[in-house]
């Protein structure tokens, strides 16, 4: 009978340090709302403004996903192209989660020996050259010129790729690295 | 006749008069606990006299005089641990007394370890020290596939999480020491935190069945546990070092351990790993290194009736992510499943970049314990965890250098427990526990948390039953409850809250409003019950039956409940959800087995329903700016896993040996006939194995591995590329062919006075065969490991 009274004591005393313990841990820290993170390096929007090199209106596409990675899909909003025009262009990046927005843009053109932008055409878009270059003489893609052919329906993608193979030959099998931006915009050339 | 009939009566009369003038005979035998032999000169004292009785060379001795009741003897060996034991007199009575042998052998080769089994009925496998030193470079999942019917869920070579019967992650429990490890086992990238040197001896449970260390064990149990320290003046130690060649690197681990007489001991243990990258039969894994080191010091004083012990383990990771395995969107895992070679490879190097993991682990425990004469064992063990987990991934500007995930969890327990030992067919155990954990997010990442900021409180109560029906019948029965509470903070995308349904089920949890995200405050209550029973039958030829049924609830994992948003290593979004509820498995397993000097065989079918199975697998994709990405979500469903473990082993003469096994898992959704998700692929292993023990221990093992191809699988989704402007199949689910593995071993021991040196040759993918394991993730991007030599060396002292 001593025998199991010792030993009921003993487990009582286990359990009360154990539980007491574990609610003091419990207790002992505050509760604190954690701080919100807002993601620094999401690009929620792409602009890309058109100027024609001969004169005209100036046009602007732009893909915006405020919710970055999250269910929403991007918005995309375009204008009609000229045909038959040259056009210069530049592209922004804006993190548009923060306030004021970040101009992603910035980073890429610091570290533009490691990033590169791809354009694809196709329909009545005939081609893009790039305008810019890196500190060796590898094209960057933030300014670029694009020309345009008769009237009809084209489509213009846009791919952002860091760490890129530089040189490459100008297509994004032979570039590799990671993607950033990846976008496709569907215009009307009149 | 009559007289005789007189006389008879007469006899009998005398002899219930005698009983009743306590002349009763007790013959006893004390056999050793592990192999059933006689033990001699063990010394046995009925308790409150004077007199004492030695056992003789059959372990028998005779206590003449004794009256019907109960008597209390106290048996001492003085190889063994003394036991005392209440017996029934009730006329002449014979007894078989089990004494514990305690290893008299320093020498450290031979210690044998606890063969004891952890369940009664349950399937156990066991790796002994000799078993694990020969992969003191590798991982514990590298190790425990030795086991017939564990496999790995695996990132690369250096990231590999045991799966037993198909199961794993959580899953499956690792005790370290006594210690169920928190180490955040919920990601598929998170291998256990353990330097497998730190073990000596390695139980593989398979299923829930041992309850008293959790009950949601639902694949099976992992013990890493120490072997006895000899009650002794001495000291030992060990050293290993392992060259391998593929990685160009290698391993030392160290042991030095000194006893004293009286039950105190002291052990340090440290172990350092460096590899650089692993290579293919073609090229080179661009950023594959590893670097590991784990210490650990164990000391305390370990008697029969009390004795308590201290115990500390460090452990560090850097693992470097396949370079090539970070990509961008769905576009770029096009692209990387249809190549053929990694897209990046660079030339060998040590240097670990971007995209790694830095893991740290910190464990410490005290354990006290007490025998009660007569009664039973009482334990209390405390124990304090931090796992510290950052993840690189490459990032561009102002946070090149930071991580994008820096969690950090802290868990204690406080468990007790007291087994009722002394019994004569039973033993009863019962215990309770307690565990607070709490997990913090690093906002500093500048990456919205994967796994939110939580604190978790578990409570626990069990009770386990074994019985003897008879010497060769067993019986065994468990329940146990478990209660958590999970407290979270967790911040939505206001999109997301409304995209998986929140907004109408959750409103109330709400407790801040930032505008793009909500602030809210999930609080999730579990109850599980789980229960084991079963029968252990041991036939007239040793050959052995085991039957088992184990209940066995999970409570979901933070990962299950909390993921929400872009893995950027995995290149997909993962979707907790927070209506996941427990994860109920009925589990039926039988074995028959057969473990002879000449030969050996086990056969264990088995049979798992587990109703609201969680599960995770590609549903679809999700668009962003930086293009599509496919979505994995966790759901839950109703699943069957059945499968059978079938191992044999044949001594021909007495230097050669072979072994055979061969494991099949199928695992099926049950209301659409579907098969499940990373199911294990059917295997079969064969051995060769050549001793000469003349030639200085020699021996020399070939062994053949054939995995088949999984022929059952999730279909493959399809996806919109932007880049090829349509729908295309991504086939993230198709298995790899079948392949075919050689892989040798040898050894040679050489014995100076009371040293020794051990020297050994292992080579694995012998044939340099270019291969893909479904199980491992990396197979989307590249080949599996080419040949590797290792050459082992090993000093006694």
């Amino acid at each position: 009978m001593t025998i199991t009274n010792t030993i009921f004591k003993s487990i009582k005393k286990a359990s009360i340090v154990a539980f007491s313990s574990i609610a003091l841990f419990s207790c002992s820290d505050d509760d604190d709302a954690p701080e919100a993170v807002n993601e620094e390096e999401v690009i929620t929007t792409v602009t890309i403004n058109l100027t024609p090199i001969a004169g005209g209106d100036a046009i602007t596409l732009m893909s915006q996903d405020l919710d970055g990675d999250g269910p929403n899909p991007p918005v995309v909003t375009v204008e009609n192209l000229a045909a038959n025009t040259t056009y210069n262009g530049t592209i922004t990046l804006l993190n548009e989660t923060e306030s004021p927005a970040e101009d992603i843009t910035e980073e890429v053109a610091d570290e533009d020996d490691h990033h590169q932008f791809f354009y694809t055409v196709s329909g009545s878009i005939n081609n893009t050259t790039y305008s810019d270059t890196d500190e060796n003489g590898n094209p960057v893609g933030i300014m670029f010129t694009l020309s345009t052919g008769d009237v009809g329906a084209a489509t213009l993608g846009v791919t952002l790729r860091h760490e890129p193979k530089k040189p490459n030959n100008g297509t994004l099998a032979d570039a590799g690295g990671a993607t950033d931006v990846d976008q496709s915009f569907s215009l009307t050339v009149e | 006749m009559r007289n005789t009939l007189t006389l008879l009566c007469l006899l009998v009369a005398n002899t219930i008069l005698y009983a009743q003038d306590c002349n009763n005979i007790l013959i006893g035998e004390v056999i050793d606990y592990h192999d059933n032999t006689p033990l001699s000169n063990a010394t046995i004292q009925i308790q409150g006299k004077e007199k004492h009785y030695l056992s003789d060379a059959m372990g028998k001795f005779t206590i003449k005089n004794l009256c019907n009741g109960t008597i209390e003897l106290e048996v001492s060996h003085p190889e063994c641990s003394t036991r005392f034991i209440r017996i029934e007199i009730s006329g002449n009575t014979y007894k078989q007394i089990v004494l514990e042998h305690h290893l008299e052998e320093l020498d450290e080769v031979k210690v044998t370890s606890s063969t004891i089994n952890k369940t009664n009925s349950a399937q156990e496998n066991i790796l002994k020290t000799d078993q694990l030193e020969r992969f003191s470079g590798n991982t514990l999942g590298d190790a425990l596939k030795q086991i017939n019917g564990v496999s790995s869920l695996s990132t690369g070579s250096n990231i590999v999480k045991p799966v037993i019967q198909g199961l794993g992650g959580s899953r499956i429990l690792i005790l370290n020491n006594g210690i169920r490890m928190q180490d955040m086992e919920w990601g598929d990238e998170h291998a256990p935190n353990i330097d497998l040197n730190s073990a000596e001896n390695v139980t593989v449970v398979k299923g829930a069945a041992a309850l008293q260390f959790g009950g949601d064990a639902i694949g099976g149990i992992i013990l890493l546990d120490q072997n006895r320290i000899p009650k002794k003046d001495s000291i030992y130690g060990k050293t290993l070092l392992h060259g391998i060649s593929n990685g160009q690197g290698g391993n030392i681990s160290t042991a030095l351990t000194r006893t004293y007489k009286n039950g105190a001991y002291i052990k340090g243990q440290a172990s350092y790993k460096k590899l650089g990258d692993a290579e293919t039969s073609q090229y080179i894994l661009s950023n594959t290194g590893v670097s590991q080191l784990g210490a650990s010091i164990d000391f305390g004083k370990l008697n029969f009736e009390e004795g308590w012990n201290a115990y500390y383990t460090y452990f560090n990771t850097t693992i470097g992510i396949l370079r090539a395995s970070h990509i961008g969107n769905v576009d770029d895992l096009i692209t990387a499943i249809n190549n053929n070679e990694p897209t990046i490879v660079n030339n060998f190097t040590y240097t670990i970049n971007d995209p790694h993991q830095e893991v740290s682990h910190h464990l410490g425990k005290l354990n006290y314990y007490k025998r009660f004469q007569g009664v039973g064992k009482l334990n209390v063990q405390y124990d304090l965890q931090q796992n510290h987990r950052y993840e690189y991934d490459i990032r561009v500007g102002d946070d090149k250098d930071k991580p994008a995930l820096d969690l950090k969890l802290t868990t204690q327990t406080v468990a007790v427990d007291f087994k009722a030992d002394s019994y004569d067919k039973k033993k009863i155990t019962f215990g309770i526990l307690g565990r607070h954990q709490e997990n913090y997010a690093n906002p500093e990442t500048g990456v919205r948390r994967l796994i939110p900021d939580y604190k978790k409180a578990d409570f626990g109560a069990f009770t386990t039953m074994e019985y003897q029906l008879s010497d060769n019948s067993s019986i065994d029965a468990g329940l146990r409850y478990d209660y958590s509470k999970i407290d979270a903070k967790k911040y939505y995308r206001t999109s997301r809250w409304e995209e998986r349904g929140y907004d109408t089920d959750f409103s109330e949890i709400i407790i801040d409003d930032l505008g793009t995200q909500l602030l809210t405050n999930p609080i999730l209550e579990y109850h599980n019950f789980s229960g084991s029973a079963g029968l252990h039958y041991i036939f007239k030829n040793n050959d052995q039956f085991r039957f088992n049924y184990t209940l066995a609830q999970r409570t979901p994992n933070p990962a299950e409940l909390f993921s929400d948003g872009l893995h950027h290593s995995a290149a997909r979004v993962e979707l907790g959800d927070l209506r996941i509820k427990s994860e109920t498995s009925h589990r039926f397993a039988a074995s028959i087995s057969k473990d002879d000097l000449s030969w050996g065989y086990e056969l264990s079918p088995y049979i798992n329903f587990i109703s609201d199975f969680i599960l995770l697998e590609p549903t679809g994709i999700e668009f962003s700016i930086r293009g599509a990405f496919p979505v994995w979500e966790y759901r839950q469903t109703d699943a069957r896993l059945i499968g059978i473990d079938a191992s044999m082993y044949a001594l021909w003469s007495s230097n050669w040996r072979t072994d055979h096994q061969f494991s099949l898992t199928k695992g099926k959704e049950t209301n659409n006939d579907m098969p499940l998700i990373n199911m294990p692929s059917a295997r079969f292993q064969n051995g060769i194995t050549y001793t000469k023990k003349e030639w200085n221990n020699f021996h020399i093992e070939l062994q053949s591995e054939y995995v088949f191809k999984q022929n059952e699988y999730v279909p493959n989704i399809d996806v919109y590329s932007p880049q090829q402007d349509q729908e295309v199949e991504l086939k993230i689910n198709t298995p790899p062919n079948a392949y075919h593995l050689l892989k040798l071993d040898s050894e040679m021991k050489f014995n100076f006075d009371n040293k020794a040196l051990t020297v050994g040759l292992g080579i694995t993918n012998f044939l340099n065969t270019t291969y893909r394991e479904y199980l491992n993730r990396q197979r989307l991007f590249t080949d599996d490991l080419g040949r590797s030599i290792t050459l082992k060396l090993k000093f006694n002292y």
